[in-house]
C-alpha cells in the first residue's frame, strides 16, 4: 500500500494504482472520457487532469502512477483551467446536437460540459463531419459525435475479443470504424452503447424511443441464459423500453449479452393476453372461469399417473414450486424441468452447478471445456474466461476443449478431440493436456449441455468429475467441477426437485401419449409435435409459440419483467427480480394462476401470499433461504452417479444452433429475427 | 471533411497473392522477428504489397484484399493492418498513377521555390489540385511534409527517388522524361555533389587557404 494525499485527505491505495484511482479512493470524482476501469488505459482524452506535488504542469491522472507521499490536487485553478481547455477542444468538432441525440440525459460529455464547458465558442471554422458506419443491426452510429476516446476499440478488442473496430487515418481525419461494411460479430456488442461516453454509439432498436429521465427503473435478472446477469428494466407506462446491465462484479461485472438486452421488443408481441379454450378443434377466447372449469372437468377421473407437467427454461422458482405442489396434490409424479432431456445426479448440489463461480474463473490456471460453447451459451461468462486468458498472458491459461467450437471462442483453445474418447485419453494420461491439468494448481472443468443432453450425459459428467478429482480440482478450498447451464430456470428447478418422482415419467416419457393431461409451464423447447394426439394440453405461458399452438387450454402467464421472481443462476446463486410493468390484458402472475386453479380443482394450495410461497420454497430447498452465494470447495470427492448408459464415441454437438432465437420471447422479437438473419443464416449457408 | 475508408467502387481487386519476388522479400523481413512477434513486420509487408502492385498493375497502392492477406500472414486482426495502412501517408489506399509525384511544401522547400515545382507539376500533367491523378493515369500529385533533404530544397519525390534543387523548368523537363519512359538519375539537378554546397566546395579549398597572420 502506498500513502498519498488527495486535496489534503490522506488515503492508502495499492501500489501501482493511478492518481485517478487514488482520487476515487479519497471520494473525489474525476471527470473522464477515455478511462474505463475495466479497459486498458489509453490516456487520450486529457479530461482527467489533476495537479501533483512537484509537477510543473497538470497531469492526466488516469495514467499517472502514484508514489509514496505524493500530494494530488483535484480542484485548483490550474486544474479547472486545464479541464476547461480540454472541453473546449472536444467541443470544437462536436455537433452539439443534444436535442436530437439519444444519449441526451445520460451523456458524459453533456454532464462534463455542465461543469467545464464554455458558453460560447471561439472557433469559427467549419466543424468536421464524419460519415456514419455500419456496425450491424444493434449499434447505431452517429460518428460526428465521436470524441475518439477509443473505449469502443478497447472494448471490442479486450472484452468482446473481436478486434473489429479501429481508428483509421490520423489527426483531424481519424475515424473510428470497422473499415469494412460488416456487422460486428459479437454477442456482447450492445455493451458498446453503454461504454461510449457520448452519443456516437447508441441503440439502434431503441432509437428515438424515450428520454432516459422518463424511464422507471426496476432491478431484474436476465433469463435469456443461465448466467443470471443483473439487469435494470427501464419502462415507461406499460412497456419496458430497454434493458441495461446492472453492476455485479461477482456475476456479470457490467456487461449484458445482446440477447438479454435486445429481446425487449419481443415483450409485447405475440403475447397471450387472455385465456383460450379449444372448442371443436379451434382455439376460442374464454374467461378464466371457463378455462379453469374446462381443465378441472378434463382432469376429473384422470389418475395422477396419467397427468404430467413440464417447466420451461425461463420460469421463476415460485411458479415451479406452485406447479410442483399442484401436481403433488393431483397425485402425479410426472414432472420435469429438463426440456432438453439433460441428465444430472441431483443428489448433491455441486453435481449440477458451476461451483468455481463466475468470478472464480479469474483464479483458475487451466481450463477444460467439455461439450459447451460458452460464447453462445453464456456470452458474459465467456468474457470472464477471456479476461482470465488475457490476464494470464501468453500460454498462462491453457484451455482445452472437447467438441469443436463452431465459431471463434475469443481465446486460444486446444481442441483435444470431438468426442468423449478425448476425455478417456485425458483420464489415462495419454493426452499431453492431462499433464497441463495435473500440473495446474487450480484447474477447472466445465461440462456443458452438449454433453449432458446426450443419452450418456451422466456418464460423461461422471468422467469429468473423476478427472477433476484426479487432477486435484476438487479440494476443500477449490471446486473445479462446473456445469454450465443454458436454461435460466434449470438450477432452481433441480433445487426444488421439479423432477420425476418414483415411477414418474420424464419429458420423453410424457410424449407420445405417455400422459393424458399435460401441463406446460412456458415450455416450448421440446418436440411438441410428439405430444400424443389424445393428450389434453394446458399451456400456461406468455408467448404464443410451439406450446401454445398445441394447447387445448391456454392460460396467459407473465414474463420475467412482469412478476416478482426468484431465479437461480448456473452457479446456484439465488437472485431476485422485481416487477417492472404490469402484464397485458388478462394475464396473471404464474403462481397466482396455479393457486387459483388449485382452488377450482378442489385442491387448494396452502399459500395466499408471495411470502408464504417463498417460505414454502425454503422448506423445499433451504438454498432459497440463503441470502448470499459464496465460493466453496469440498473435501468429499464421492463421484456423481454415472447413469445407466455407457459413454459412446459419438462427437459432441453444440446445443445452440441459433444464438438469437433460443426461446419464445426472442422468436417474437423483430430485432432478434434480424440478427439471426444477419449473423446466423449466412454462417449456416457458408457451412453447407 | 471525411476520409473515404475504401478505394472507389470497382477499383478494389477481388484477389491478391504475393508473387515470388515479394515472397523472397517477406522471408528476409520475417527472419528479423521472433515468430510470436511477427506482427512487427506489418510496415515492411505493406511496402512489399505496394511495390508488387506497382510492378504488376502500374499503380503502387494497397487494396483492402491485400491488407487482409497481410493480416493473415502476420496472424493479426485485419483492422490492425487497416489502421497502420491508413495512418502512414506513404501507403496509398486508393489507386494512384504510374508515377507518384510528391512535392515537399514545408518551410525550407517553400522558401526555395516549391510553389514553382508544384505549378510545373500541374502544368505538365494537367492536374489541378493535390491528390489528383492525371487523366492519362500516369501521374498522381501529392503534397508531402519535409522529406528531410532540406539542404537541397526544393524536392520532388517521384516514387522512391528524390529529385533535388528543382525549379519550374527543370521540373517540366523531368516530367517530360518520365512521360517518355525514362528515369533520369535521382539527386541534385544542378551542379552539386550530393548535399555538398552548390557550385562546389566552399571551404577547406587549397586556393583559398588563408595564410596565418604575420606570415607573409
Ligand atoms: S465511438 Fe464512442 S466509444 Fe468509440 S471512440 Fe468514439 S466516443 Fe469513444
Ligand atoms: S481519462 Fe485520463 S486521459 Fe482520458
Ligand atoms: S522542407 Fe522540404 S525537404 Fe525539408
Amino acid at each position: 500500500m502506498v500513502k498519498v494525499t488527495v486535496d489534503g485527505i490522506p488515503v492508502e491505495v495499492a501500489a501501482g494504482s493511478s492518481a485517478l484511482q487514488a482520487c476515487e479512493a479519497a471520494g473525489k470524482e474525476i471527470p473522464r472520457f477515455c478511462y474505463h476501469e475495466r479497459l486498458s488505459v489509453a490516456g487520450n482524452c486529457r479530461m482527467c487532469m489533476v495537479e501533483v506535488s512537484g509537477g510543473r504542469k497538470p497531469v492526466a491522472s488516469c495514467g499517472f502512477p502514484i508514489n509514496e507521499g505524493m500530494q494530488i490536487f483535484t480542484d485548483t485553478e490550474v486544474v479547472r483551467r486545464a479541464r476547461r481547455a480540454v472541453m473546449e477542444f472536444l467541443l470544437i468538432n462536436h455537433p452539439l446536437d443534444c436535442p436530437i441525440c439519444d444519449q441526451g440525459g445520460e451523456c458524459d460529455l453533456q454532464d462534463q460540459a455542465f461543469g467545464y464547458g464554455a458558453d460560447h465558442t471561439r472557433y469559427h471554422e467549419n466543424k468536421r463531419a464524419v460519415t456514419d458506419k455500419y456496425l450491424g443491426p444493434l449499434v447505431k452510429t452517429v460518428m460526428t459525435r465521436c470524441i475518439q476516446c477509443t473505449r469502443c476499440i478497447r472494448f471490442s478488442t479486450e472484452i468482446a475479443g473481436v478486434p473489429e473496430l479501429g481508428g483509421i487515418s490520423r489527426g483531424e481525419n481519424l475515424e473510428i470504424t470497422n473499415y469494412v461494411e460488416k456487422a460486428l460479430t459479437s454477442e456482447l456488442s450492445g455493451n458498446l452503447i453503454d461504454i461510449c461516453p457520448v452519443g456516437a454509439l447508441t441503440s439502434q432498436p431503441y432509437a428515438f424511443t424515450a428520454r432516459s429521465w422518463e424511464l422507471k427503473r426496476t432491478d431484474s435478472i436476465d433469463v435469456c441464459d443461465a448466467v443470471g446477469t443483473n439487469i435494470v428494466m427501464q419502462a415507461r407506462g406499460a412497456a419496458v423500453l430497454r434493458i441495461v446491465p446492472r453492476i455485479n462484479d461477482e456475476v456479470n461485472e457490467e456487461w449484458l449479452a445482446d440477447k438479454g438486452r435486445f429481446v425487449v421488443d419481443g415483450f409485447r408481441r405475440r403475447r397471450l393476453d387472455r385465456p383460450w379454450v379449444r372448442v371443436d378443434g379451434r382455439l376460442q377466447p374464454a374467461s378464466w372461469q371457463d378455462a379453469f372449469a374446462t381443465i378441472a372437468t378434463r382432469l376429473k377421473d384422470v389418475p395422477g399417473q396419467r397427468i404430467g407437467a413440464i417447466a420451461g427454461d425461463m420460469c421463476d422458482a415460485e411458479s415451479m414450486m406452485a406447479l410442483k405442489d399442484l401436481m403433488e396434490t393431483l397425485g402425479s409424479p410426472n414432472i420435469d424441468c429438463r426440456q432438453d432431456g439433460a441428465k444430472y445426479d441431483t443428489s448433491r448440489r455441486d453435481f449440477y452447478t458451476f461451483n468455481t463461480g463466475i468470478a472464480g474463473i479469474e483464479d483458475a490456471d487451466a481450463l477444460l471445456i467439455v461439450g459447451s460453447i460458452p460464447r453462445q451459451e453464456a456470452p458474459v461468462l465467456n468474457a470472464r474466461i477471456r479476461k482470465r486468458y488475457l490476464a494470464a498472458g501468453r500460454g498462462g491459461f491453457p484451455i482445452g476443449m472437447i467438441g469443436a467450437p463452431n465459431a471463434d471462442p475469443t481465446y486460444a483453445v486446444d481442441v483435444l478431440g470431438q468426442g468423449p474418447d478425448a476425455l478417456a485419453a485425458l483420464a489415462d494420461g495419454t493426452h499431453p493436456f492431462a499433464d497441463v491439468l495435473a500440473g495446474a494448481k487450480k484447474p477447472m472443468i466445465i461440462v456443458g449441455h452438449g454433453a449432458l443432453t446426450r443419452p450418456d450425459g451422466q456418464a460423461i459428467a461422471r468422467a469429468c468429475w473423476d478427472l477433476a478429482a484426479k487432477v486435484g480440482a476438487i479440494s476443500p478450498d477449490w471446486h473445479g467441477f462446473n456445469v454450465l447451464h443454458t436454461a435460466a430456470s434449470r438450477v432452481a428447478g433441480l433445487d426444488l426437485g421439479f423432477l420425476p418422482g418414483p415411477q414418474g415419467r420424464d419429458v420423453a416419457g410424457m410424449l407420445d401419449g405417455g400422459v393424458d393431461v399435460l401441463w406446460l409451464l412456458g415450455a416450448d423447447e421440446f418436440p411438441t409435435d410428439r405430444i400424443g394426439p389424445e393428450t389434453f394440453v394446458v399451456y400456461q405461458g406468455h408467448h404464443g409459440d410451439a406450446g401454445a399452438a398445441r394447447a387445448d387450454v391456454i392460460l396467459p402467464g407473465t414474463l420475467y419483467a412482469e412478476k416478482p421472481g426468484t431465479y437461480t443462476n448456473t452457479e446456484g446463486r439465488v437472485q431476485e427480480a422485481f416487477r417492472a410493468v404490469m402484464p397485458p390484458g388478462d394475464a396473471r402472475e404464474d403462481w397466482r394462476i396455479l393457486r387459483a386453479f388449485s382452488e377450482v380443482a378442489g385442491r387448494k394450495l396452502p399459500y395466499d401470499t408471495l411470502e408464504a410461497l417463498r417460505a414454502r420454497m425454503v422448506q423445499a430447498s433451504p438454498v432459497f433461504g440463503h441470502a448470499a452465494w459464496s465460493r466453496h470447495g469440498t473435501s468429499d470427492t464421492t463421484a456423481p452417479d454415472a447413469g445407466t448408459v455407457p459413454v459412446s464415441d459419438a462427437p459432441l454437438r453444440p446445443v445452440i444452433s441459433d444464438y438469437y432465437l433460443t426461446h419464445a420471447v426472442c422468436r417474437a422479437s423483430p430485432t432478434m429475427e434480424t440478427c439471426s438473419g444477419i449473423y446466423v443464416h449466412p454462417a449456416i449457408e457458408a457451412a453447407e | 471533411m471525411s476520409v473515404q475508408s475504401d478505394a472507389p467502387q470497382g477499383a478494389e481487386p477481388t484477389h491478391f497473392a504475393f508473387d515470388e519476388d515479394s515472397e523472397r522479400q517477406i522471408a528476409t523481413v520475417l527472419a528479423k522477428y521472433p515468430p510470436e512477434r511477427k506482427a512487427s513486420g506489418v510496415l515492411p509487408l505493406l511496402y512489399i504489397v505496394q511495390k508488387q502492385m506497382g510492378r504488376a498493375t502500374g499503380s503502387a497502392w494497397i487494396p483492402r484484399v491485400a491488407m487482409d492477406v497481410v493480416a493473415e500472414r502476420l496472424e493479426m486482426a485485419p483492422i490492425r493492418v487497416y489502421e497502420v495502412a491508413t495512418f502512414y501517408l506513404m501507403f496509398n489506399t486508393t489507386p494512384i498513377g504510374r508515377y507518384h509525384l510528391q512535392v515537399c511544401t514545408t518551410t525550407s522547400c517553400w522558401l526555395r521555390g516549391s510553389d514553382d515545382v508544384t505549378a510545373a507539376c500541374k502544368a505538365a500533367t494537367g492536374i489541378t489540385s493535390f491528390g489528383e491523378t492525371s487523366k492519362d493515369g500516369l501521374f498522381t500529385l501529392t503534397e508531402v511534409e519535409c522529406l528531410g533533404a532540406c539542404s537541397n530544397a526544393p524536392i520532388l519525390q517521384v516514387d522512391d527517388d528524390y529529385y533535388e534543387d528543382l525549379d519550374g523548368p527543370r521540373t517540366l523537363e523531368l516530367i517530360e522524361a518520365l512521360r517518355r519512359g525514362e528515369r533520369p538519375t535521382p539527386g541534385p539537378t544542378i551542379a552539386r555533389m550530393a548535399c555538398a554546397p552548390a557550385g562546389g566546395r566552399k571551404v577547406l579549398r587549397e586556393d583559398a587557404v588563408q595564410k596565418p597572420q604575420g606570415q607573409e
